[in-house]
């Protein structure tokens, strides 16, 4: 299947159909996948209201197993809204909603994985507020989630999405990836700066290790998501701007793959290396990965 | 590529791998059985021994047991369900011999008595892959209807049951055919492209060189 084996491939397709990528991507996964485009686009809705619900079921009090995560989303809830901040509302609640979906994973809630677990928390970080403050609708965050797994695909296929795999530049940075084109998309940006956003989003996490604090996906994974979806932006808000990657986006993610399978496997979700090799990893959990 | 592999799946945290790969498995279990489990030993290998209990690996595993999909919002409870569903388990370590880290031995009592041994593994992004069963080495994932066929191996067990398939008008999609050595057990997995009924697995076994036939449609 040659347009979810390169964004090159992806974009060129897509100019030829004459379609919006999210159409494209829907009717070519349709083909593959053997599901009629009603069905798929009935799921992906689901997946939507699933996304929106795993941000409304945050619940402050809740700790996760480790006793490690819980609590800190209603923080930046309350900084937000004293409107004392840095970044101000709309960063503001990026980085709350990035808190409260991870937040909401570590403590057994339902999420969507995209493309993961760990990083279920960027792309609803960036959509919700985005879409907030844009006033846009159900079926257009629908389509951007078309355009995010069309990337995504690409990703999953040249390189990898698993921490376990290629650390966490596969998991946090192809979520941030994957929302930079939503981004780009849903801004009325064209073809072009889709590819760019990627690329820059990809580069800007590259060589990130998976080093989960007792082998758990708590600490660092949780703010980490925060870091994915400000990287979506910034690398959305430079390919809006006409701002173009130097290395083309195809390059990167093979680039990516690379590194990934350099990383030693105390870096690749096994819990020993890293953050969770530091002195009060150690102290916290001294057994390591078991608690 | 299936897209909802990017944008998904739906389900309970916190890990694709420990969590919802691990209810699948009880799941694919349960339906192997055929029936309600009265009883289950579950003995967790690897990285699911390692740090299955902050996953949730153990509570998704047995939620599985007891017929709920990963993105079943009873997960986190599922040991207060099996105690009201009368599922007795408990919990071990075990090394298996070439096993993918994320791997459980389920060991499995249904309420007729009808017992089944399994390892599945978990084999990222939520999928899973049935490794063995009944001490058999085979390979499967179980998201297509499968037929797991034990027979002995003589002439004529694929025609019949290939003959009987097309009587049936099920489609075969990928048919593997393993043995542990020439004239000895054979096994056959079947993928086949829809649902496979308990008439056809019945038919199956009326030929005497067919030693066990099972079946999961997810
Ligand atoms: S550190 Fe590892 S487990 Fe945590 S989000 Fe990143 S890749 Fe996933």
């Amino acid at each position: 299947m040659a347009i979810f084996e390169s964004t090159r491939g992806l974009i060129e397709e897509t100019e030829k159909s004459g379609l919006p990528i999210w159409e494209y991507v829907l009717k070519t996964s349709c083909e593959e996948s053997n599901i009629s485009e009603e069905q798929s686009w009935e799921m992906m809705g689901k997946t939507f209201d699933a996304m929106l619900e795993s941000y409304r079921s945050y619940d402050q009090f809740q700790v996760s197993a480790s006793g490690l995560v819980g609590g800190d989303a209603e923080k930046m809830r309350v900084a937000r809204n004293s409107g004392d901040t840095i970044c101000g509302s709309f960063i503001g609640s990026v980085i709350a909603t990035a808190l409260t979906v991870s937040e909401c994973n570590a403590c057994m809630h339902r999420i969507v994985a995209a493309p993961t677990a760990g990083s279920c928390g960027v792309l609803p970080a960036v959509l919700l507020p985005y879409a907030h403050v844009k006033d846009l609708s159900r079926d257009d965050l629908i389509k951007a989630l078309y355009v995010a797994s069309g990337f995504g695909a690409v990703i999953a296929q040249r390189a990898s999405i698993s921490g376990a795999e290629a650390g966490c530049q596969a998991e946090i940075g192809s979520a941030s990836a994957m929302a930079a084109a939503a981004l780009v998309y849903l801004h009325g940006g064209d073809l072009r700066m889709m590819e760019n956003s990627v690329a820059m989003a990809l580069k800007n996490m590259m060589g990130l290790v998976c080093d989960p604090v007792a082998g758990l996906v708590e600490v660092p994974c949780v703010k980490r998501n925060v870091a994915g979806a400000m990287n979506a932006l910034a690398s959305a808000e430079m390919a809006l701007a006409g701002i173009e990657s130097r290395i083309p986006a195809d390059e990167v993610i093979d680039t990516m793959k690379v590194v990934g399978s350099m990383l030693p496997p105390s870096l690749r979700e096994t819990g020993e290396g890293g953050i969770a090799a530091s002195p009060t990893a150690h102290r916290l959990f001294p057994d390591g990965p078991k608690i | 590529m299936n897209i909802f592999d990017l944008i998904g799946p739906i389900m309970v945290g916190p890990s694709s791998s420990h969590t919802a790969g691990a209810a699948r498995i009880g799941l694919v279990a349960r339906t192997m059985l055929g029936e309600k489990p009265v009883k289950a030993e579950i003995l967790l290998h690897g990285s699911f021994a390692a740090t299955g209990k902050g996953h949730g690996t153990d509570r998704a595993l047995v939620a599985g047991l007891l017929g709920m999909k990963p993105d079943d919002l009873r997960i986190p409870d599922s040991f207060r369900f099996a105690r009201e569903e009368g599922l007795e388990f408990s919990f071990g370590e075990v090394k298996l011999d070439e096993a993918h880290p994320n791997s459980a031995l389920l060991r499995l009592t249904g309420e007729t008595g009808k017992t089944l041994e399994m390892i599945g593994a978990s084999v990222g992004g939520g999928k899973i892959e049935v490794r063995e069963i009944n001490g058999l080495k085979l390979r499967f994932t179980a998201e297509y209807p499968t037929l797991i066929i034990q027979n002995h191996d003589n002439p004529g067990s694929i025609a019949w049951v290939s003959k009987l398939l097309a009587d049936e008008n099920v489609n075969i999609g990928t048919f593997q055919v393993t043995r542990s050595s020439r004239g000895k057990d054979a096994i056959m997995v079947i993928e086949c492209d829809s649902r496979i009924t308990d008439d056809l697995v019945e038919k199956i076994m009326q030929n005497p060189d067919i030693i066990s036939a099972g079946k999961v449609n997810l």
